[in-house]
């Protein structure tokens, strides 16, 4: 009751002062813990080099300069040249831009699916429960990898294959995810209530269960991203992901493989690469978990 | 051999439902509804046979214990029992129309629309994501398909206005967790009314919230049905909210009606043994230092069909015949009737 006397103005300046010190509490967390700041610094670095590219790269990151192949590191060559004679440093610098597309193309393709898929066998039960959660169970009994090479091979092999064959790996675990956060919601109290106004079913799924296992998701899209960026590396070295001449750092390990005891930089280098991202994101999914945990917020 | 000795008074024979009476034609007719759960345990004959009329622009009062099927009837009627739960046989008529066997489809135009329902807890009954005048306009935009929701959103603000929400622009664009008890339930109170719907279920409307608003409550949802001409079923086990509402009342036992009448006949003049029982139980009308009044034993099994008086084996008055067959309807007053053989003479 105290509330209706109090001005909008006064509202939103004790709603500013809720939020400010929930975000002030999220720092806090964050902050305390170095291992997430770390990631969180990679991460960013990484949006930022993809960002920047070409102004970063010191040399076309496609030109063959075959008297130069295979240079050790060097103030010319950064981190040295590949077999081919391309300057490994600004393929690597180039090839965070292929790596980040993928992670994302791949959280915006499977994350839907699963929403679709959770939100309908969660909702509608029975029988459409059954069939769905069973066909994710077929994929959820394969290694991610695995899966993810066996489409990919069926597949003609090329980056946009390589992407939806992981999506096609990854969506059974956000459909079971979903589908647990609808059944929790789907008895409440709310949902009876829509029902009694006359609400059809995909109005409810739409409008009423979907919003509710976003947040879920969101999270989780985005503790995967790290084994994405692994998954499409590993496609890559086996040759069923991005092709030649694509700068895409599974496929440069991949090239170098055959230099390896001489030359070892060539695979070495956009190895670490990969290395360093997927430890980001794995930082920091680690780091958001400990964030987004309310018994930790307590403290 | 004994000679059964005609009786000088002329026995009335029990209430025949199925025919249609003469009198104006009640808004919703409830006639032998039977709801089982087919649960694991076994089957739960929640309903055995219910009969309610409900007339226009009439308050009709439902009352029972916990558990007597009071919240099954009324889910019934919007045709809302899930799974395991099963409408097994009966009618339900409203307006003419039956609804047990509509078209899923057209039965979901009646919900919220023609019949809406304001449960127990509002603020468990609020999608917490949802703006709550978004919320009162989603009734408009389910049922009129026609209006832009900038149009419905002007109207739930009206709405919302009427129901006394002070500041309603304001408050419509506030969460649910934001209000308090009261608010929240005259906001699913405008949710629920803005369609202007013919009958309105309010099931335990007041029983969560605090008892200085309960009256608050209860005064605005009489004057917003009055002025929508509305009828309400009144589903409560406080008799004091149902004496001070309803026009007539219903008791529950069970899964049947036993007493049905007009609320001055049932509550200052019970028929049923168990209406009786109950009235005893109120604490306002035990002398001071007598202990408060108790029906003897236990509410029975619903595990088993009902064969006869479900009341029986806690009623004083039971004769070998309760527990043989299922009491009839019987005639006690002018539309006033009572589920027990002890009546079965029109006394």
């Amino acid at each position: 009751m105290t509330a209706q006397n109090l001005t909008t103005v006064e509202v939103r300046m004790l709603r500013a002062e809720s939020r400010k010190r929930a975000l002030q509490d999220s720092w806090t967390l964050w902050k305390r813990n170095p291992v997430t700041i770390a990631g969180t610094l990679i991460i960013l670095s990484l949006i930022l080099i993809a960002m920047v590219a070409p102004w970063l790269a010191t040399h076309d990151p496609f030109d063959q300069i075959l008297a130069d192949r295979l240079f050790p590191p060097s103030l010319d060559y950064w981190f040295g040249t590949d077999n081919l004679g391309r300057d490994i440093y600004s393929r690597v610098i180039h090839g965070s831009r292929l790596t980040l597309m993928i992670a994302f193309v791949v959280a915006l393709i499977s994350g839907p699916i699963g929403l679709v898929v959770g939100v309908l066998s969660g909702y509608l039960g029975g029988m459409v429960d059954e069939v769905l959660m069973r066909l994710s169970d077929i994929f959820l009994a394969f290694p991610k990898l695995i899966l993810a090479i066996a489409f990919a091979a069926a597949l003609e092999p090329g980056l946009t294959n390589a992407i939806i064959a992981i999506s096609i790996a990854n969506w059974p675990s956000y459909a079971r995810l979903v589908r647990a956060e609808t059944l929790a919601v789907r008895n409440s109290d709310y949902i009876d209530a829509v029902r009694i106004l006359g609400a059809g079913h995909l109005r409810i799924m739409i409008y009423h269960l979907t919003p509710m296992c976003l947040s879920t998701l969101i999270v989780r899209v985005s503790l995967d991203m790290g084994t994405i960026i692994l998954i499409a590396a590993g496609l890559g070295f086996l040759g069923l992901g991005a092709q030649p001449p694509a700068p895409e750092w599974g496929l440069m390990v991949s090239d170098g493989r055959n230099y390896l005891v001489d030359q070892w930089w060539v695979s070495t280098i956009p190895g670490i690469a990969i290395l360093v991202v997927v430890l980001g994101f794995n930082l920091v999914g680690d780091g958001l978990r400990d964030i987004l945990d309310p018994h930790q917020r307590q403290s | 051999m004994t000679e059964t000795v005609p009786s000088l008074i002329p026995k009335s024979e029990p209430i025949d439902y199925s025919s249609t009476n003469n009198e104006s034609q009640p808004l919703l007719t409830i006639r032998d509804l039977r709801v089982h759960f087919y649960t694991l345990r076994g089957t739960v004959y929640a309903l055995e046979g219910v009969n309610l009329d409900v007339q226009k622009e009439e308050t009709m009062g439902i009352v029972g214990e916990t558990g007597c099927g009071k919240s099954i009837t009324a889910r019934a009627v919007l045709r809302l029992i899930d799974p395991p739960g099963k409408i097994v046989s009966g009618t339900v008529e409203f307006d003419g129309q039956e609804l047990l066997n509509l078209h899923p489809k057209e039965m979901r135009r009646i919900r919220g629309k023609r019949i809406s329902m304001i449960m127990q807890e509002p603020r468990m009954s609020l999608n917490p994501v949802i703006r709550v005048g978004n919320q009162v306009a989603e009734t408009l935009l389910i049922h009129e398909s026609d209006l832009s929701p900038s149009a419905a959103r002007k109207k739930a603000e009206e709405m919302l206005q009427s129901v006394g929400i002070p500041d309603a622009g304001k408050m419509s664009k506030r969460y649910p967790h934001e209000l308090s008890g009261g608010m929240a339930q005259r906001v699913m109170i405008a949710m629920m009314l803005v369609t202007r719907p013919k009958l309105l279920i309010a099931d335990e409307p007041t029983s969560a919230l605090d008892v200085t608003i309960q009256a608050q409550i209860i005064d605005l949802m009489n004057d917003l049905v009055h002025e929508l001409q509305s009828s309400v079923m009144m589903i409560s086990h406080d008799l004091g909210v149902v004496a001070e509402t309803c026009d007539r009342v219903a008791v529950m036992y069970a899964g049947s009606v036993v007493e049905q009448g007009r609320v001055e006949d049932v509550l200052h003049n019970p028929r049923h043994p168990y209406t009786k029982g109950l009235l005893r139980t109120l604490p306002d009308n035990a002398s001071e230092n007598e202990d408060l009044y108790s029906i003897k034993g236990n509410v029975p099994s619903l595990f088993m069909p009902q064969q006869q008086c479900r009341f029986a084996p806690r009623c004083e008055f039971s004769q070998e015949r309760c527990f043989q067959e299922i009491p009839g309807s019987y005639q006690v007053g002018n539309n006033h009737s009572a589920a027990c053989f002890l009546h079965e003479n029109g006394i």
